[in-house]
């Protein structure tokens, strides 16, 4: 398999979706079987290959780059096409192709209007280029074009296949589709914090040497951290933060999460949440830490505080939601939070719990978005105070979001808990270059946010699932869950339980790399 | 010799932590296969679950064998710790964390043995029992798979041999609680209840967290056995500094589970469960597991240097407890309620006896509490399962009906009570004498308290006895003695709440404490060498006192039983009732706000001053755009459209979206991407 290893496997993880794409494109489209059957087809070789990718792994080398390649490009400007693997990204490759692959399983019986199955699919395929391709790029300006790549088909699942509600905008006061307001949002808000970002790249770019030596590759720029020092790192740091911030979402650059997840349609909601959100922080930990190492000290304290006020913040916005969509969408901008205290401790540990908190918060909040689109799908509703009963009419689906809901509060045992828990444990003692006294406060300001976030999702519990159904359901079509959303949802429930139960899935990866990157960055 | 330079010497045998062994039994097999003690009943839930339903007896035949196999188990391992001192922990390794290494194990030893004892011989009574209390609920099956996730938790927690899966299992009996009180969820109080039992030990668990946190980073292990023996050794300064911050975090997650004041109002809540779940979870085995864990972190709190300042505090918490919760059980008209605040009030015993340093008496109050506290519960449930009805003033009489429910309960109510020669009795003496021996302004506190709440255990005991079972039956139809699979295990809980105390008489027996002294770091022999008559005096004339003047209060007929407990104290009736008004506290000063005003004006915020910002950015844009480039603006009248044609090619975009000729436009995107990336290829 030398082929495989010397970067045509990952380069192949990457592109076949594309090529998927382009055969979808291809068959006409009257044939949405063979257009759902090549999508699925595509979508499944792909997660295949990165489950090879997991098994040829050296796990007892992950903090080297693996399988990679480094091949000219854009030699006008030194960018190579420069990708590669190693225990940070391998889990967050996975955790894309399989989630991939499951949202066209789910797609397969439930079309958002107005329906047109060759666009999403082709959208969908797309995007996991993308997510993909940003995991494994190691120059900045593959990075960046990934990154980026990602942005559109969202934009138009959103935008196309989004909720129709009409709303009235706060501030300005206009009347518009909810899809359109949220789509828009969404694409500025992030192209806002991409133009730092990209701003940032090309300022390392011409810090990283004389003319002719200069480098986009985040290894090399790794290597020469010694370059980038004072105000200059200061500002770069800053604007790659705010391009990465926006993505996460960081408090308080989030509010295009709640509107862009409840009006996308639930594929597009599951994609966002499970791995759109992690191409942020996955930045933080793969781009600024390794090249300014000074400079997230120097940031970590504020990053931190922005952090925890993110957990808190998001579980009280949560406790006032009534659409059952808007609060999970909300819960995400807190569980991002514990993300990112895990990796403003800039430990070892942190930066573990940050990844399992990453790949948790995928197939958790996944799975929540796929109940909540397939409940308001059958109610027609997503408000809570007129659900309830649910448990009765739809006994598995409510099982199902009821441990969905355990596993988001973080209930040890299930894959939430880790990140939660691991995130607050690195705050205790934080890198020896930070307030410890601070971090500690964090620390506990985080853990009463535990009770806050079991709070929202007890109550959601209650009114969405317990109590007796109301009348205004009865003759209505409220069948359980179908056989699409089986095989969609129990490899999802699977794996939180499996990660819960034996974190080495994720930290057998991660650990060994987190820990030389610690050491690289900040000695030791 | 007096019991406080017993705990000096101790102090100093305990130092000499785990060479003093000597040659460690690890136990054999019998040890090593310890695991499958908390993975039986996990997988057994699992598999009602899923076959359940399919089954002759609805799952219930796959819960009943794996609690019989604990409690078979549990009885073998109990007696082989007892007689061979059996000390022993396995672990596989679930996870690195940087220099953490994180553990699944299990552990036989004194204190774990005896909690699998309880918690198997106690549960396989229960499962009996509730197989035919809940013939026919709508549930059953669902029932049993929630009940087996708890006994699997509960094991969890007690086989520990570390922080970190004490946690797991502390939250998961926490989950398997909140299914089973929320069991009726048709009814919105009972939902409600479910939520408050797991929000408040939420609240808990953040101790829990910090607790463990502190303690383990400190210590840099997570193990109880090298966190115990790094105490013992006293060389860890980082340790001895966090010692008491880490001490009193842990022992809020212990007020939590265990129910002690301010932090109990969710225990009473919690009776909405099925009486089975009272009995075995909110009275025997689940609310111990506060104790366990005082228990478990034992030396934390008794070796000087570390977390020996809290241990006044405990004293204080526990004394506070079991005196102010004895009292509300007084006015209680629900008989669950009665020995719901019963529980409670002898937690607060157990708490406060950890807090003054005698580890056995607290344990062996644990261990004798378990039998005649399920008892009763069980009782009052076969009570309950003939009246239709949890209030008191629908029955009486009942001794003429349900004889053998009645012996067994009044069995139950002496050892409670604490008459000699019944369980209760031994267990609370030992913890009487353990405060008259222990030092300073808060032992005192808890000795007088301790005292009277033996007294105020008695009173409500007997009135609830006389209320049920004495004058005219009040209720609907004719009540009938519960069926042999629900009297059977009361009688034998009653033999229980008879022989259990014998185990550990002062000067003549000693097993329970040899048994809980078998432990990896060496605990001491803290049993009482001989009868302190003074203390067993006051606590036996407290409980005799209780039972004359309730049995003045309350014998009277039938007619004036109602009178006699509407008979209000002024200003302490409604004290009482209103539960000291820390409910509504709770209620109007914190949740309530919290839910309301609180996350209505985080929400207010979000759409009115951040996105502000973030609208205002867009109308900006838009304004600009008009004057600037002169945009045609017809067809585009929302400010967000404007704010993207701002951007020039966002507004084209959006005038595809509307006319629908998206699908070109993607076509040229992605067209556009593959020219992009093409060009490496082509290098």
């Amino acid at each position: 398999m030398g082929w495989f290893e010397s970067g045509w496997g990952i380069s192949l993880i990457v592109f076949l979706p594309l090529v998927g794409a382009v055969v979808v494109l291809a068959v006409p489209k009257a044939q949405e079987e063979l257009q759902k059957a090549v999508a699925l087809v595509f979508a499944l070789v792909t997660f295949g290959l990165s489950i090879v990718l997991a098994i040829q792994f050296d796990y007892g080398a992950s903090e080297k780059i693996q399988f990679g390649t480094s091949r000219e490009w854009i030699s006008a400007i030194g960018s190579n096409y420069t990708v590669g693997v190693d225990g940070i990204s391998l889990p967050l490759i996975v955790l894309s192709t399989f989630i991939t692959v499951l949202a066209i399983v789910y797609s397969w019986d439930h079309w958002p209007e107005p329906h047109n199955p060759k666009m999403f699919l082709m959208l969908i395929l797309v995007l996991a280029t993308g997510m993909v391709g940003t995991f494994v790029a190691l120059d900045l300006i593959l990075f960046f074009v990934f990154f980026e790549v990602v942005l559109l088909p969202m934009y138009f699942m959103i935008g196309i296949w989004g909720d129709r509600t009409e709303i009235r905008i706060p501030v300005i006061g206009k009347v518009t589709e909810m899809r359109l307001y949220a789509s828009i949002k969404f694409f500025l808000f992030t192209l806002f914090g991409s133009a730092f970002m990209l701003l940032g790249f090309i300022a390392l770019y011409f810090r990283s040497g004389p003319a002719g030596d200069r480098t986009f590759d985040m290894v090399e720029l790794a290597a020469r951290s010694d370059l980038f020092t004072g105000s200059f790192a200061f500002w770069v740091f800053a604007a790659l933060a705010l391009g990465f911030a926006v993505k996460v979402p960081i408090f308080p650059f989030h509010t295009w999460l709640p509107d862009a997840h409840t009006a996308a349609p639930t594929v597009g909601s599951v994609l966002l949440a499970a791995v759109l959100l992690k191409l942020g922080t996955y930045a933080f930990i793969r781009i600024s830490i390794p090249i300014l190492p000074q400079e997230a000290l120097n940031w970590a304290p504020a990053i931190g505080i922005l952090a925890v006020i993110g957990i808190i913040y998001a579980s009280l916005a949560c406790l006032a939601q009534t659409d059952m969509k808007r609060l999970i969408a909300f819960s995400s901008v807190g569980h991002m939070g514990f993300v990112m205290l895990g990796i403003a401790t800039m430990t070892s540990i942190g930066l573990n719990a940050a990844i399992i908190g990453m790949v948790a918060h995928g197939v958790i909040t996944g799975l929540m978005f796929f109940i909540a689109g397939s409940m308001s799908h059958r109610y027609h509703t997503r408000e809570m105070s007129r659900l309830g009963g649910n448990q009765k009419l739809m006994p598995i689906m409510g099982a199902m979001l009821g441990l969905s809901a355990m596993a988001s509060l973080g209930l040890p045992g299930l894959a939430g808990f880790w990140g939660e828990f691991m995130a607050l444990l690195a705050a205790f003692t934080p890198n020896a270059a930070l307030n410890a006294g601070l971090f500690r406060t964090l620390m506990v300001i985080g853990a009463v946010g535990t009770v806050l976030t079991a709070g929202y999702l007890l109550w959601m519990m209650q009114k969405v699932n317990f109590g007796e159904p109301r009348e205004s359901w009865d003759g209505v079509d409220l069948h359980d869950v179908d056989k699409f959303e089986m095989m969609a949802w129990v490899p999802l429930i699977v794996s939180i339980i499996a990660i819960g139960v034996y974190p080495r899935i994720v930290t057998g990866a991660t650990n060994g790399a987190v820990v030389e990157l610690i050491k690289n960055a900040f000695g030791g | 010799m007096p019991m406080l330079a017993l705990l000096a010497t101790n102090a100093n045998q305990l130092i000499l932590a785990t060479e003093e062994l000597g040659e460690i039994n690890d136990g054999g097999l019998l040890a090593s296969l310890a695991w499958l003690i908390p993975v039986v009943p996990l997988l057994a839930a699992f598999a009602i679950v899923f076959f359940g339903r399919r089954m002759r007896y609805k799952g219930w035949e796959l819960a009943m064998g794996a609690m019989g196999f604990v409690g078979i188990y549990g009885i073998v391992l109990a007696f082989a710790t007892m007689n061979s001192e059996i000390t022993y922990q396995g672990a596989i390794t679930m996870g690195e964390f940087g220099p953490l290494v994180l553990e699944w194990g299990w552990m036989v030893d004194g204190l774990s043995s005896m909690m699998y004892f309880v918690v198997g011989v106690v549960g396989s009574l229960v499962f009996i029992y509730a197989k035919s209390y809940m013939a026919g609920d709508i549930r059953f099956t669902w029932f049993f798979a929630s009940f087996s996730l708890f006994a699997g938790g509960m094991l969890v927690l007690v086989a520990a041999p570390n922080l970190i899966q004490l946690i797991v299992g502390w939250e998961l009996v926490g989950v398997a609680s909140y299914l089973l009180i929320g069991h009726y969820w048709e009814d919105h109080d009972n939902s409600s209840a479910a939520i408050k039992a797991f929000l408040v030990n939420k609240v808990a668990d953040v101790g829990l967290f910090i607790g463990a946190i502190i303690i383990g980073t400190t210590a840099g292990t997570f193990r109880f056995s090298e966190i115990l023996s790094q105490v013992a050794a006293g060389e860890n300064d980082l340790l001895k500094k966090f010692a008491f911050l880490g001490g009193l975090a842990l022992f809020i997650a212990a007020m939590g589970k265990s129910a002690q004041f301010p932090l109990h109002v969710w225990l009473p809540d919690a009776m909405a469960g099925p009486t089975p779940v009272s009995a075995l979870m909110h009275a025997a085995t689940m609310v111990t597991a506060g104790i366990y864990l005082l228990g478990r972190m034992f030396p934390l709190y008794f070796v000087e240097g570390y977390a020996v300042d809290v241990r006044p505090i405990i004293m204080i918490i526990g004394a506070l407890t079991l005196f102010l919760m004895g009292l509300i059980a007084l006015v209680q008209t629900d008989l669950k309620k009665v020995l719901a605040y019963s529980t409670l009030s002898q937690l607060g015993y157990m708490v406060a006896a950890m807090g003054a340093g005698a580890y056995t008496a607290a344990l062996f109050h644990l261990f004798t509490h378990a039998f005649f506290k399920s008892l009763l519960f069980l009782g009052a449930g076969s009570v309950i399962h003939s009246v239709h009805s949890n209030e008191m003033t629908d029955m009486g009489g009942l001794r003429k009906y349900m004889p053998t429910t009645f012996k067994t309960f009044v069995i139950g109510s002496l050892a409670l009570a604490g008459i000699v020669p019944l369980a209760g009795f031994w267990s609370k003496d030992e913890i009487l004498v353990s405060f008259g021996d222990a030092s300073g302004g808060a032992a005192n506190f808890a000795l007088y308290l301790s005292i009277a709440g033996a007294f105020i255990t008695a009173l409500y005991m007997t009135r609830a006895v006389y209320l049920t079972f004495f004058g005219e039956y009040k209720g609907q139809g004719t009540p009938h003695e519960s069926p042999k699979m629900m009297t059977v295990p009361l009688v034998v809980l009653a033999g229980f709440s008879v022989v259990a105390g014998l185990i550990n008489m002062p000067g003549i027996t000693a097993w329970f404490t040899e048994l809980t002294a078998v432990r990896f770091t060496v605990m001491g022999d803290h049993h009482p060498t001989e009868i302190n008559f003074v203390m067993a005096g006051l606590g036996l004339t407290a409980a005799l006192a209780g039972i004359v003047i309730g049995y003045l209060l309350w014998s009277k007929d039938a007619e004036t039983q109602q009178a006699r407990d509407t008979f209000r104290i002024p200003v302490l009736y409604p004290l009482l009732k209103r539960k000291y008004y820390i409910d509504d506290l709770y209620m109007d000063g914190i949740v309530r706000p919290l839910r309301g005003p609180v996350a209505r004006s985080v929400d207010w915020f979000n759409g009115h001053v951040i996105d502000l910002f973030v609208n205002g950015a867009g109308a900006l844009a838009k304004f600009v755009g008009k004057y600037v480039y002169r945009f045609d603006q017809s067809g585009l009248d929302s400010a967000i459209t404007a704010s993207a044609a701002a951007t020039g090619a966002g507004g084209s975009v959006l005038r595809l979206l509307q006319s629908g000729r998206v699908q070109q436009y993607a076509v040229m995107i992605f067209a556009g991407t593959v020219v992009l990336v093409a060009g490496f290829i082509i290098f």
